[in-house]
């Protein structure tokens, strides 16, 4: 079958065979592919002269640019830190309250707890920290664990309900949930709740509410329903509600005790950002 | 003669029957003792495809007529199925694909059920689109090509049936179970040990089914087409076995364990993934390309030297390239290295492919024109060549600390994937439908042409869309303010690319659009109606059987 062919179109030989019709012209390789072809291994050869490049039975070449991706890595870090400057163990080593009193460490603390708080809290809290249902906002002054500095920084270390030691802690009772209280009594403890802001709709209702929160609530939320900070208890009177302000909300709140989680941010973050964090959520516009 | 033809093919119903009764024996094992509710279904999946296989080989049997096929000339009744398939799983891997990529845009569409996450039906594209639409028509074509270019009919006379039946079986094993959260957790190998085993024992009954046949060629030579498919066969069966290499917990239970750990498994994984893009997704669709471009525009191979110097470097050099995956990780300097370096010398030998292909034009180039069946071939193949330039420019270890874990790669992966490895499939389906049910042309050339520019659109919006998110999402992640802090939050690159993720699932939507286009045309092809614009179409659209004589 290899008889000489030309294809008449080009006027160039072909290999003389033939598959199903298909046939197959005897062109050279193309000069450009070839010689571009040379150059890849040429280039090759040299990156490998030059890198770390082949296994050898006791280890691999070296190169002799001497490069290691560790090396540069460290080297990059280290040259980052020092880019940074004496900036990072100050803000290790002065104490919080006087942070805001020294403008460069100031302005270096919220643009490391910014940085922070974009990658570790927003998923919860927002980007501008205006906080969701269930999640609180941080830029108002109404603050569920206080709102001084090292309260906040207390709360970003251990977390709320984190199950670590020194978290804040503590657990509003399941009164629905648990049967401490009917469903009617619960309205009714609703009903009152609603009157602190003035929007109770049945005075009688809220009126037997009022006793049901003497016995069962005043212990954290206080007696003018203004709540405790050390217990994480909020305040009732203003117009703030974690999980809304509408009865139904409120309903829900007491039927469950609610008790939302934040993690303890101590071992996954480290010192200085932990202070920076706290420096920055301090400075949202409720801090006090 | 004829009794010794009518034994080995009375041996050759037993023997299929005899492995159809082990199917349904193994299936129902695992369906009554097994205690995990995935391995039963797939037991009863099994059992049930054992069954249909021996009713339908007892039927022929008894009907005497064998398969059903003449049992002369070519066999192309598994090829039938097998280009259906392709067409089928193609739309469903194209949709769930497209559906989500509007799950990235707007998360509420994961709908909150396990079934319907991102992470369950992620897997459920990718293979759909490789292995179950690409598969498929690697098979349709490989057995085509093989059995046309050899001159010989396929071997084996139930071979080629389990070959194609028994993919579509690990096809439901495999996506049911990443329905029902059945993963090994390795990307592109994620079916579980059993699911391997059975594509195993498929894969090699599919080398002997393609061996035998070039055994059995009359023509002198083996064709260039062929040495790509046998190239993808036997590399694809080595990557399956070795990086698949793992202790099942229990023979009735779906969970296994991965025989390596930690950068070794890594370097494992990527040796088979890249090279599951190289030989299942270039080798493999290169062999598509080398039948169906000489054939549909009557012009001989470019050149036959470059065929032969590109196929070798291409093998030789493509196995190295897999650390380029792992760039700047735990994996040492030196692979790092010798990923990289042999993924640019990869450069020239993959564009001898687009040479060969492009200049195969030559003498023919008004038929880009007249007929968008080879202008679906031709552009597949600029995209090839684009794409693998991009490939090598993005194994660069600087060119990757930007591009890594980025969209970038997801629009690189789908330039190669829609645009070359689809679209050469979609003109090679268009070839073959007329072909294989011996019709006068396709039912209509210009539903062909609406496809390709449907499709095209598709492909350009994709990945114009993916280079821009991608480039961003790179920049933004390496950006400091000069405190030496993150400039941007996660979240806030997640929100810059929202954009690029609405215009990337419109151009999905638009490439659905075409496949759905494609179906019709083929079913009513399939169907035998008269072509509408049978005079436009060239003369190889018809049947060979049907062609006139070339002018």
């Amino acid at each position: 079958m290899t008889t000489k062919h030309v294809d008449h179109v080009t006027g160039v030989e072909t290999t003389g065979h033939e598959w199903d019709g298909i046939r197959e012209l005897n062109k050279p390789l193309p000069r450009w592919w070839v010689w571009t072809f040379y150059a890849t291994i040429i280039w090759s050869i040299g990156y490998w002269v030059a890198y770390p490049a082949w296994p050898t039975l006791v280890g691999y070449t070296k190169g002799v640019l001497g490069y290691s991706q560790r090396a540069t890595v460290t080297e990059e870090v280290a040259t980052a830190r020092a880019a940074q400057g004496s900036r990072r163990e100050a803000l290790a080593s002065t104490p919080l309250d006087q942070i805001k009193a020294n403008p460069d460490l100031l302005r270096f603390a919220m643009a490391g707890g910014g940085a922070a708080f974009g990658t570790n809290c927003a998923p919860c809290h927002g980007r501008s920290a205006q906080g969701f249902v269930g999640y609180p906002n941080l830029n108002d002054d109404d603050w569920l664990w206080g709102g001084k500095i090292d309260e906040i920084y207390k709360t970003i270390q251990y977390g709320v309900r984190s199950g670590h030691k020194q978290a804040q802690d503590s657990q509003m009772p399941k009164y629905g949930i648990d049967k401490l209280l009917d469903d009617k009594q619960i309205d009714d403890t609703a009903e009152y709740v609603l009157s602190l802001t003035g929007k109770a709709t049945n005075t009688a209702a809220a009126e037997r509410g009022k006793k049901i929160f003497a016995e069962q609530c005043v212990s954290c939320h206080a007696e003018d329903g203004k709540g405790k900070a050390d217990l994480g208890a909020p305040n009732l009177t203003d117009a703030i509600w974690l999980y809304g302000g509408e009865k139904p909300a409120i309903v829900e709140s007491i039927r469950t005790g609610r008790g939302g989680v934040m993690p303890a941010w101590q071992g996954r973050l480290d010192a200085v950002t932990l202070k920076a964090l706290a420096v920055y959520v301090h400075s949202l516009g409720g801090g006090r | 003669m004829t009794d010794t033809k009518v034994e080995r093919h009375a041996f050759a119903d037993a023997a299929a029957v005899l492995g159809g009764a082990l199917g349904i024996g193994i299936g129902l094992f695992l369906a009554f003792q097994s205690s995990d509710p995935a391995m039963a279904l797939h037991g009863v999946l099994l059992a049930l495809g054992g069954v249909l296989a021996v009713v339908w080989i007892l039927s022929s049997a008894f009907r005497g007529s064998g398969s059903n096929d003449d049992g002369q000339g070519y066999m192309d009744g598994p090829i039938k199925v097998a280009t259906i398939a392709a067409v089928f799983w193609g739309i469903a891997g194209f949709i769930v694909g497209d559906f989500i990529a509007w799950q990235m845009a707007f998360p509420a569409l994961n709908l909150d059920l396990p079934w319907t996450t991102f992470g369950r039906l992620r897997p459920l594209h990718t293979s759909a689109v490789i292995f179950a639409f690409g598969g498929n028509a690697l098979l349709a074509t490989s057995f085509y090509v093989v059995q046309r270019t050899s001159h010989a009919r396929l071997a084996g006379r139930w071979a080629p049936y389990f070959v194609v039946w028994g993919y579509q079986l690990f096809i439901a094993i495999a996506g049911t179970g990443y329905l029902l959260g059945i993963t090994q957790g390795k990307e592109y190998a994620e079916p579980e040990w059993y699911a391997d085993l059975w594509l195993t024992i498929v894969w090699v009954i599919y080398f002997l089914v393609f061996v035998g046949t070039l055994a059995r060629r009359k023509e002198p030579h083996i064709y260039v087409a062929n040495w790509f498919y046998l190239a993808f066969i036997v590399t694809i069966a080595m990557l399956h076995i070795v990086n698949n290499l793992t202790i099942p917990v229990s023979v009735s239970g779906t969970k296994s364990y991965i025989l390596f750990a930690g950068v070794q498994d890594a370097m494992t994984q990527w040796w088979y993934g890249h090279n599951a893009v190289g030989f299942f997704l270039t080798a493999g669709f290169l062999g598509i390309m080398y039948y169906f471009i000489p054939k549909r525009v009557e012009r001989p191979v470019y050149s036959y030297r470059l065929s032969i110097v590109h196929f070798w470097t291409l093998i030789f050099l493509y196995i190295w390239a897999g650390p380029h995956h792992l760039h700047y990780t735990a994996l040492p300097d030196w692979a790092q290295t010798l990923g990289m370096t042999f993924s640019i010398m990869l450069w020239m030998p993959s564009w001898g492919g687009m040479i060969n292909g492009l200049m195969t034009l030559s003498g023919a180039w008004d038929k880009l024109r007249t007929d968008p069946v080879v202008r679906l071939l031709v552009v597949s193949v600029a995209f090839y060549g684009m794409s693998t330039f991009e490939g090598p420019l993005m194994s660069i270890k600087s060119v990757n600390s930007l591009s890594h874990y980025t969209d970038w790669t997801i629009g690189h992966v789908h330039s190669g994937a829609l645009g070359w490895v689809a679209m050469v499939s979609f003109g090679a389906i268009y070839c073959l439908v007329p072909w294989l049910w011996k019709r006068q042309g396709l039912y209509s050339l210009r539903l062909v042409e609406w496809h390709f520019w449907v499709s095209t659109i598709g492909i350009l919006l994709y990945i114009t869309a993916m280079w821009v998110s991608g480039i961003l999402q790179g920049l933004m992640w390496r950006a400091y303010d000069n405190l030496g802090f993150l400039q941007y939050s996660f979240v806030e690159t997640v929100e810059a690319m929202r954009p690029f993720y609405m215009i990337r699932a419109t151009g999905g939507l638009l490439f659905v659009l075409g496949s759905l286009i494609m179906a019709y045309n083929v079913w009513r092809t399939i169907r035998g109606d008269t072509p509408v614009d049978v005079a436009d179409q060239p003369r190889v659209a018809a049947a060979p059987e049907l062609r006139p004589a070339a002018a």
